[in-house]
C-alpha cells in the first residue's frame, strides 16, 4: 500500500511545497507570513518522515524531528514573539507588482527544472523527480529576498531558502550525513536569533524595519 | 594528535572563558595568550607535518596537509598578532566612548570563536562540516562589524549576513551535490563526504553532476572570498567595523574562504579531467579573477575612506590569487600560494597602521589625515611601507608573488597579461597618489594616551620583505608540495 502511494505522495507534497513557496512570495500580512513558513515546515516534515519510511532510512527520521522541532515549532514560534515585541502583529506590506513577481518565479521554475533534470535523470532513488521542485523553492526563496524590503520577510526567505536546502538533501541523497544536518541546523538557529537581535538594532537606530534606510553606504 | 586538540579546543576555551570574563580590564591579555596558545599549538603542528607528512586525526574527521598546514600557521600567526595589536586599540576605543563593557566581552569572545571557526574549515576533511564552520565564521563576524551600533555598521552588517547568508545557501546545494555524486561510487555515509576519500575516486564522479556543483559551490564560497560580482558586502564590512576585524577578515577569512574553494576545484577537476571534459573550473575560477582585478583596481581612485579603499585592494588581490589558482600548474600555483601568506601578510599590517591612524587623526575620510610623519613616524612609515609592499614594489614578498603570476599568465594566458599589468598599474597610481599626502605634509593628528601596538606591523613587514629577498629552501620546498597538491 505504502510501497504503491508512497512515491506518488512524495510528489504530492513536493507540489504542496512549491505552491507554499509561491504563497509566499505574494504574501503581504506578516502574520500570515510566519504561518505559511510554518506550513512549509510542516510539509517537510511529513515528505522528510514518508521519505524515511518508504526507503528505511532510520536517520532521516531523526531529520524529520529537527525540521519538526526547529521549523515548525521553535522558529515560528520566535518569529511570532519577535512581531508581537515590535508590535507589528497586522503589518501589510506594499508589495511591488505581484503579478510580474509571479512571472519571473514561474521563469526560474521552469530553469530549475532544466538544471535539474540530468542530475534527476542519474538519480537511484524514489524521489528523484523533486530535486527540481527542491531547487525551484530555493530560487523563489532568493526571489523573495531580493523583492521584499522589510526586515522580517527577508528573514523568513533566508529560512525558507534552507527548507529548500533540506527538501533538496531529502529528495536527492535521503539527506545528508546526520553530523552536518546537526551542524546546519545549529547554524539556522543561531543566525535566525543573530537576526532577532539585529531587527531590534535596526529598529532602535532607524525607528524603522525598512531597509530601504540602509542603502546610505554606496560609492561616492 | 595532541597538538591538533590543542589548536582547536584553545579558541574554543577562549570564547568561553571570554564571554564570562571578557569584559574585565585584563581580558585583553587573556585574548592574546589564547591566541598564542593557538599559535603555538599550529607551529608544532606545522613541524609535525614537514617531518612525517600529511596524517589523519579522529577516524579520518580531521586531515592536515602541507596545503592547509601553512595556512593553519598563517591563520594562528595572524591571530596572534592581531590579538596584539587589538589591545591598545581596544582601549582607546572604550576611552572614547565607542564601545561598552558588555561590547568588548562580545568582542573578545567571538574574536576567538571566529579563530575556532576558521581552523575548523582549515583541517575538517568533511566537506559538509566545511560549510557548516564556514557558515559559523560569517555568524561570529556579524555581530564584530555591527559592534559600535552606529547605523552605517548596522547597515553594513546586514548587508553581510544577508549577502553571505543568500550565497553560502548556494554552497550547500552544491555541497549536496557533490555528496550526491560520491555516494553512487562510494555508498551513503559520512565517509562520501571526506574529502580524502572524494580525492581518491575523483576521477569516477559524475562529471555532469560535478560541474553544476562547482557552479553553486564558486558562487557560494566566491561570495566570502569577496570575487566580483559577488563582492558588495565586503567594502562595507571592512570599512564599519573594528579595525581589528578588518585586519582579520581581510588577512584571513578571504583566504580560508578560498581554501574551502580550491579543495572543492581540486575533486571537480579530477572528475572533468577524467571525462576529457573542457577545464571548466579552471576556466570559471580565472574568469571571476580577473574580473575582480579589474573591477577592484577602478574602484580603488572612487575611494574617500581608508579602509574601504583597502577592502578593494584586497578584492583586487584576491582576484589575482583565484586568476593564479585557475590557470594551474606547479609555477602557478606555488605563486598563488605564496601570494596568498604575502597578502595576509602584509594586508592585516596596513589595517594595523591604518587603525592607529585612524585613531590619531579620528577620522577614516583620507582628505582629513594629513601628515602622520609629524606625529608618529612610526605609524607613518609602517602605513608607507606597506602600501609599497601590497603595490608590489621590490623588494617586498609581493613582488616576487605577483611577478610569478605575471609571467606564468604570459606564458599559459598570454592574452590576459596586458589586463592584469594595467589593472596593476591603476591600482599603483590610485593607491600610491592618497597614501603618499597622508603620511608626509602638515599634520592633523593628535597624541593618545595608550601607546600604539607597533610590533605586529613591522613584524609583518619584516617577514615580508625576508620572503622577497630570501626564500629558505625548506620553505620553498613545502610551498611547492602544497602546490603539487593543486594542480
Amino acid at each position: 500500500m505504502l510501497a504503491h502511494y508512497g512515491p506518488q505522495l512524495v510528489n504530492l507534497f513536493a507540489a504542496v511545497l512549491l505552491l507554499l513557496a509561491f504563497a509566499m512570495l505574494a504574501q503581504r500580512r506578516m502574520l500570515s507570513l510566519i504561518n505559511l513558513f510554518a506550513a512549509q515546515g510542516f510539509v517537510l516534515f511529513l515528505t522528510t518522515s514518508l521519505v524515511a519510511a518508504l526507503t528505511g532510512q532510520h536517520h532521516l527520521y531523526w531529520s524529520a524531528l529537527l525540521t519538526l522541532g526547529l521549523k515548525v515549532i521553535l522558529l515560528p514560534w520566535i518569529l511570532h514573539r519577535l512581531i508581537r515585541k515590535l508590535n507589528i502583529k497586522w503589518d501589510v506590506e506594499t508589495l511591488f507588482n505581484i503579478p510580474t513577481t509571479m512571472l519571473v518565479g514561474i521563469v526560474l521554475v521552469v530553469l530549475a527544472f532544466n538544471l535539474a533534470l540530468p542530475i534527476s535523470q542519474l538519480a537511484g532513488t524514489v524521489t528523484r523527480s523533486t530535486l527540481g521542485i527542491a531547487l525551484a523553492s530555493v530560487l523563489l526563496s532568493f526571489l523573495m529576498m531580493i523583492t521584499r524590503s522589510k526586515a522580517i520577510p527577508q528573514v523568513i526567505g533566508f529560512l525558507a531558502m534552507e527548507n529548500g536546502l533540506f527538501f533538496a538533501a531529502t529528495g536527492a541523497v535521503y539527506g545528508m550525513p546526520m553530523v552536518v544536518e546537526l551542524g546546519v541546523a545549529l547554524d539556522v538557529l543561531v543566525g535566525a536569533l543573530i537576526l532577532g537581535i539585529f531587527i531590534f538594532q535596526i529598529r532602535e537606530r532607524f525607528d524603522s524595519l525598512d531597509t530601504r534606510n540602509l542603502e546610505r553606504l554606496k560609492e561616492h | 594528535m595532541l597538538e591538533m586538540l590543542a589548536l582547536l579546543a584553545s579558541p574554543l576555551a577562549g570564547a568561553l572563558v571570554l564571554a564570562l570574563y571578557g569584559h574585565r580590564e585584563r581580558a585583553a591579555e587573556v585574548n592574546a595568550l589564547f591566541s598564542a596558545v593557538t599559535f603555538a599549538a599550529a607551529a608544532v603542528l606545522t613541524a609535525r607535518i614537514v617531518a612525517h607528512g600529511p596524517m589523519h586525526v579522529l577516524h579520518e574527521q580531521f586531515f592536515i596537509d602541507p596545503l592547509n598546514v601553512f595556512l593553519v600557521a598563517l591563520t594562528a600567526f595572524v591571530g596572534m598578532t592581531t590579538a596584539l595589536f587589538s589591545r591598545p586599540y581596544m582601549r582607546i576605543e572604550r576611552d572614547h566612548g565607542r564601545v561598552s563593557a558588555a561590547g568588548l566581552r562580545l568582542y573578545h569572545s567571538m574574536y576567538q570563536m571566529f579563530s575556532f571557526t576558521m581552523l575548523l574549515v582549515l583541517t575538517t576533511n568533511n566537506l559538509g562540516i566545511m560549510w557548516v564552520a564556514m557558515e559559523a565564521a560569517t555568524l561570529t563576524t556579524v555581530l564584530l562589524v555591527a559592534l559600535y551600533r552606529t547605523p552605517a555598521s548596522l547597515e553594513a552588517a546586514w548587508k553581510y549576513f544577508i549577502l553571505c547568508g543568500v550565497g553560502i545557501a548556494q554552497a550547500l546545494f552544491g555541497t549536496i551535490l557533490v555528496y550526491f555524486a560520491a555516494e553512487r561510487v562510494l555508498g551513503p555515509g559520512v565517509g562520501s563526504l571526506l574529502w580524502t576519500h572524494l580525492d581518491a575516486v575523483k576521477g569516477s564522479l559524475e562529471p555532469t553532476v560535478m560541474s553544476i556543483a562547482f557552479v553553486f559551490l564558486l558562487v557560494g564560497y566566491g561570495t566570502k572570498v569577496g570575487l566580483v560580482p559577488l563582492h558588495n558586502w565586503l567594502p562595507d564590512a571592512h570599512a564599519e567595523g573594528p579595525t581589528p576585524v578588518s585586519a582579520v577578515l581581510s588577512g584571513l577569512l578571504l583566504n580560508v574562504a578560498l581554501y574551502a574553494l580550491i579543495r572543492c576545484k581540486v575533486i571537480t577537476d579530477g572528475s572533468l579531467h577524467q571525462a576529457g571534459v573542457l577545464p571548466f573550473a579552471s576556466s570559471l575560477m580565472m574568469g571571476f579573477g580577473l574580473l575582480s582585478v579589474v573591477v577592484g583596481a577602478f574602484f580603488l581612485s572612487r575611494q574617500r575612506d581608508i579602509k574601504r579603499m583597502f577592502a578593494y585592494s584586497s578584492i583586487e588581490h584576491m582576484g589575482l590569487i583565484a586568476f593564479a589558482f585557475g590557470m594551474g600548474g606547479p609555477v602557478a600555483s606555488f605563486a598563488g600560494l605564496l601570494h596568498m601568506t604575502m597578502h595576509s601578510l602584509t594586508k592585516s599590517a596596513i589595517f594595523f597602521a591604518v587603525g592607529h591612524a585612524t585613531q590619531k587623526t579620528g577620522t577614516q575620510l583620507m582628505e582629513n589625515i594629513r601628515g602622520l610623519m609629524r606625529v608618529s613616524p612610526t605609524v607613518g612609515w609602517g602605513l608607507m611601507l606597506g602600501t609599497v609592499a601590497i603595490l608590489g614594489m621590490p623588494p617586498f614578498g609581493v613582488f616576487a608573488s605577483e611577478f610569478l603570476i605575471l609571467t606564468q599568465a604570459i606564458a599559459l594566458r598570454p592574452w590576459a597579461a596586458p589586463i592584469l599589468l594595467g589593472a596593476l598599474g591603476i591600482a599603483f597610481a590610485a593607491i600610491f597618489g592618497k597614501v603618499q599626502p597622508m603620511v608626509f605634509g602638515d599634520t592633523t593628528a593628535k597624541r593618545l594616551p595608550h601607546p600604539p601596538a607597533l610590533l605586529p606591523v613591522f613584524a609583518h613587514l619584516g617577514i615580508v620583505l625576508l620572503f622577497g629577498l630570501y626564500m629558505p629552501p625548506y620553505l620553498a620546498d613545502w610551498y611547492r608540495q602544497a602546490a603539487r597538491l593543486i594542480g
